[in-house]
């Protein structure tokens, strides 16, 4: 892993969860994920309310990492730094570093590119009220000029990876508002894809979706790991341990424990995981 | 607030204590039939066998009911899996003291091979062993689930001895051979009951501290 990390940033005292929590031969010799997202030491501050104290952590490339936490706990203010989100309002504030592929995001000029490069979903589907088609070609003319043909070929490639194609091939013509929701949100998923991000961010993607919906969406984020990084938040726990690779459990802004998801849900090593995952507070 | 699902683990824990309960008096009373040539002792326990059994059915549609609506998460979960194999254990231990009761049928008819010694040493160890894995259970005590671990060995060590010895008294007089091989056959079936107890024991400690010690040597548990 140490081979793909940018040696300007030495990543000492960051959680980085093992992928197996058996401590075996067999799980010793799969290759662990390289670190796509390096946050460090990161606090997060609404005026003066200090919402994220002090996190590090390292987000794999290729895998499925989920927040989860009670409300309130900084989960999705923790995403939202990951693309720079909180620049649209003022009196908001970040101090550490979020390195995404050796470069602190936190620093940049050009926060159009990186929001781009970290494509973001969110708990409502957001369609823009225009066809099916031009939700995904709008973007994608925000940053590139293409012919006809291709933008056809980026339309049809991104409606597939998001599992949406064959419901929609017939009437890409249509608004995209006329979808059921759990279609706009698979829309609003494909529009993020088209921009050619690394990264995906969902922000409580099913909460306002039907348990059908929920379950496509979740089948999605298997197949959307194996070209994306994807990082979601959640409120529902069942679908963080379905769904996710690595699952980080934060509380009142800090983060309490982060680990393979299968040994946080079984084996938790934090009290406070355990009574929070038990239903015991929260 | 006590929720529902709270009072629904502790009822499978109650429900999985009964079944520990019958399934230890079930082994007591076949070696004691045994030792006491006592036929109505070891009739009872055949007769018995079938509310372990029920039981047994029973707490496996708790554990189905509760995965399926609940979704237990970590030491709950833990805890719905090891009833679930407990419960297992139980029924098998049950079934080992069948065992033992129909050999104790057939024994009564034949004299006495030898004075029990090593015999009754054995069967106490192993209802220790399985006295302490349920209370391991209860107390949610990891150190008292390992000194069951521990015990095994000398249990499968006595089982070697008593074999030993009998053997010695089968080549010696062939009119003992049916009654020592009996006896055989209890010292197979109290070490079942040890290995059983170490299963139990094993569980336990999955559930109270997370780790999975099947199959590791014993300076690694």
């Amino acid at each position: 892993m140490t081979a793909d990390r940018p040696q300007s940033y030495p990543l000492t005292n960051i959680v980085v969860p093992v992928e197996s929590h058996r401590d075996s031969a067999e799980s010793a010799a799969i290759a662990p994920p390289q670190v796509k997202i390096a946050a460090r030491n990161l606090n997060f501050y609404y005026g003066k309310y200090h919402a994220i104290k002090d996190v590090s952590l390292e987000i794999s490339q290729n895998r499925v990492t989920a927040f989860i936490g009670p409300s309130g706990c900084g989960k999705s203010t923790l995403l939202r730094i990951f693309n720079r989100m909180y620049d649209l309002y003022p009196g908001q504030r970040v101090e550490g570093e979020v390195i995404l592929d050796g470069e602190n995001i936190l620093t940049l000029k050009n926060i159009g590119l990186l929001r781009a490069r970290v494509g973001m979903v969110f708990q409502k589907p957001t369609p823009f009220p225009m066809s099916i088609y031009e939700n995904i070609a709008f973007g994608i003319r925000l940053y590139e000029r293409i012919p006809r043909s291709e933008m056809d070929d980026r339309v049809r490639y991104t409606l597939t990876k998001a599992g949406l194609w064959d419901e929609v091939k017939d009437k890409l013509h249509q608004s995209g508002l006329g979808l059921s929701g759990g279609q706009q949100q698979r829309l609003c998923i494909a529009r993020a894809l088209a921009v050619n991000p690394e990264v995906l961010l969902l922000d409580e993607p099913c909460s306002a979706l039907d348990p059908i919906s929920t379950a496509k969406i979740e089948e999605l984020l298997f197949e959307l790991k194996s070209n994306w990084t994807v990082v979601i938040v959640t409120h529902n726990m069942q679908q963080a341990a379905r769904a996710s690779d690595f699952t980080a459990f934060l509380l009142e802004g800090k983060l309490i424990e982060y680990s393979v998801t299968s040994k946080l849900f079984t084996t938790p090593a934090d009290s406070r995981t355990e009574a929070y995952i038990t239903g015991r507070f929260g | 607030m006590e929720r529902h699902f709270e009072h629904e683990l502790e009822e499978l824990k109650e429900r999985l204590l009964w079944m520990a309960n019958l399934s230890e008096n079930a082994v007591h009373q076949a070696v004691q039939s045994v030792f006491e040539k006592d036929e109505k002792l070891a009739s009872r326990v055949l007769e018995e066998e079938k509310n372990i059994n029920d039981l047994q059915l029973e707490i496996d549609d708790r554990v189905m009911q509760l995965l399926a609506t609940q979704a237990p998460m970590a030491v709950d979960l833990r805890f719905i899996l090891s009833a679930s194999r407990i419960n297992n254990d139980l029924e098998r231990i049950g079934d080992q003291a069948v065992n033992i009761a129909q050999s104790a049928l057939r024994i009564l008819r034949h004299p006495q091979v030898k004075p029990y010694v090593d015999l009754p040493r054995m069967s106490e160890l192993a209802e220790g062993m399985v006295r302490d894995s349920i209370n391991a259970l209860v107390r949610r005590d990891a150190d008292l689930a390992k000194s069951v671990l521990v015990r095994d060995d000398e249990v499968d060590h006595l089982r070697d001895q008593i074999f030993r010895e009998l053997l010695t008294y089968m080549m010696e007089n062939s009119a003992v051979v049916f009654p020592a091989f009996e006896l055989i056959l209890i010292t197979k079936n109290l070490e079942r009951i040890g290995d059983h107890a170490t299963n139990i024991a094993e569980d336990v400690i999955y559930m109270v501290a997370g780790r999975d010690v099947r199959h590791l040597a014993s300076d690694r548990r």
